[in-house]
């Protein structure tokens, strides 16, 4: 009798742990790789720090101030990792995971686009001199670049590139 | 109504075009709000502004970054005592220290990094400080460079430091904070212990930046660095939660200064840093009143936005409504009236 119930009770937990490892399957799929091109992948660009993520609940402690507007956007995480392009540029590259393709246009359409270039990359995508912003489905994408030169934008959009790539595997 | 609106826009106006010390006498806000340990912290700056005012100062250097992208350090260095020395009315790069600190104190250096690279405190103006702290005694261990996180501090270039007889160097992070609540009003939140334990003096070094969710975040808000929870207190624009942060008794009483580094200042886009948002002032503000300091920020951003063709704060939503509760009767942290606001500017 006892060893009955023991084996039930192994089965039961079994059974639920088999559940739960299907649903964090569901939650990260397994073809969807890392977003972020390794070094030298987009000719000339480093990734110079390892890859950090701050899911929905934390997302006030990258982004404190602006969490809110990507939090009512459905925001649920953001990835962000440090690059530098030949040495001479320095850049932060920002992916926001938000809940659908809607909530991505959302942040982007609510930017002033300025003296922003349109250029084909993703479903949208802005260019600035130091600064790319584009959408590809429910991701987000903006590129921060600290120095500002006649390279720069070229270098943006090829490490962009890379990234829209990555986004549709 | 109309004759706030008209004095806002001469104010505005002076901003943008030169030195201005502002006309019609006003009545003096109430007694000096901000006192440790017995000193009268508006005094000094009271001497010298004109009677019944607080005083602001902005100091301005175009050629600040000389011919790169970066700050020169001799150069901030010039900028910030020009801006000191214009405060305090004295002639000597040092005078102005003695008048806020003494040997013995330990002097706090609240910085901003949440912005990240390119629009954080800059190392150079943090340096220049610690420079002149040194020569008037305070010794290097006793000065504390900080902000919430190590990390992010690391991340645009400050150093982490704890070495004996070195300038201390660390966030929040490295020793927590105190387990009680401090509270007012509708905050109530746990301090960081750099602020409780370790200084007795605080200097405000915050960025000239807009905000997404209150509209401009300079000297007041920059205290949501000092707190654990800032993520709470964002609703309603952060209004009254700025007023009441700077309403903690140990925010209150030990800040001497605020220091606002408006080398690389954003008109839209804030608190985080977006090239294409930003714009290069160049310029240091000083004030011992946050409330006239923050007024007098927003309106330089206000222009800026009008110059970009983009709203008012007001218009887009976001007015930055908790200037106006930190001057009201129950905070009286400040004056937000432009009447009672000596602008100084001051240019290399």
């Amino acid at each position: 009798m006892n060893e009955s119930r023991m084996w039930l009770a192994a089965c039961t937990i079994a059974l639920c742990l088999a559940v739960i490892a299907v649903a964090g399957c569901n939650r990260k799929p397994a073809a969807s790789g890392s977003p972020f091109p390794a070094s030298n992948e987009a000719a000339g660009w480093t990734k110079t720090g390892e890859t950090r993520t701050f899911e929905a609940a934390d997302l006030w402690k990258y982004i404190d101030g602006e969490a809110e507007r990507y939090l009512k956007a459905g925001a649920q995480r953001v990835e962000t990792a440090d690059y530098r392009f030949q040495n001479k540029i320095d850049a932060v590259v920002d992916i926001y995971t938000m809940g659908a393709a809607d909530s991505a246009a959302k942040i982007l359409d609510s930017e002033p686009a300025g003296d922003a270039k349109s250029v084909p990359l993703g479903d949208a995508a802005r260019l600035y001199g130091q600064s790319l912003v584009f959408r590809k489905g429910p991701a987000l994408v903006r590129i921060v670049a600290y120095q500002e030169s006649a390279e720069t934008p070229q270098a943006m959009l090829d490490l962009g590139r890379k990234i829209a790539d990555r986004l549709s595997r | 109504m109309n004759r706030g609106d008209s004095s806002r826009r001469d104010f505005l106006k002076k901003c943008a075009t030169g030195a201005a010390v502002l006309g019609a006498a006003g009545k003096a806000w109430p007694e000096p709000v901000m006192r440790a340990e017995g000193m009268p912290l508006l005094a000094a700056a009271e001497q010298t502004a004109a009677p019944g005012k607080s005083k602001v100062v902005i100091a301005r250097d175009a050629m600040l970054r000389g011919t790169t992208t970066t700050v020169d350090s001799s150069r901030v260095l010039s900028l910030l005592d020009r801006a000191m020395q214009s405060f305090f009315n004295v002639d000597h790069p040092a005078e102005p220290w003695k008048k806020l600190v003494r040997p013995g104190d330990t002097v706090g250096l609240k910085i901003n990094t949440l912005g990240g690279r390119g629009l954080s405190t800059n190392v150079q103006l943090v340096e220049a400080i610690c420079e002149r702290l040194q020569e008037i005694g305070i010794k290097a261990q006793d000065i504390i460079i900080w902000d919430r996180d190590t990390d992010e501090m690391d991340r645009v270039g400050f150093r982490t430091s704890t070495a004996d007889n070195r300038v201390q160097c660390f966030g929040t992070d490295r020793i927590g904070y105190e387990d009680e609540l401090s509270t007012f009003g509708k905050v109530g939140s746990r301090l960081s212990k750099i602020l409780t334990q370790r200084t007795n003096v605080m200097i405000n070094l915050p960025i000239l930046k807009d905000h997404e969710g209150a509209g401009v975040t300079i000297a007041m808000k920059n205290m949501y660095g000092v707190i654990h929870n800032p993520n709470k207190c964002h609703p309603n624009g952060c209004d009254p939660y700025v007023a009441d942060v700077n309403m903690l008794p140990a925010v209150r009483s030990k800040m001497r200064i605020t220091i606002c580094d408006a080398t690389t200042a954003c008109y839209e886009g804030g608190p985080g840093f977006k090239p294409q948002y930003s714009w290069q002032e160049n310029a240091l503000m000083v004030s011992q009143d946050p409330v006239a300091l923050d007024y007098t920020s927003w309106q330089i951003i206000e222009k800026k936005r009008a110059e970009k063709k983009l709203k008012t704060l007001e218009a887009a939503g976001r007015p930055p409504r908790y200037i106006a509760t930190a001057a009201d009767a129950k905070h009286q942290l400040g004056t937000n009236d432009p009447r009672r606001i000596d602008l100084i500017e001051v240019s290399a």
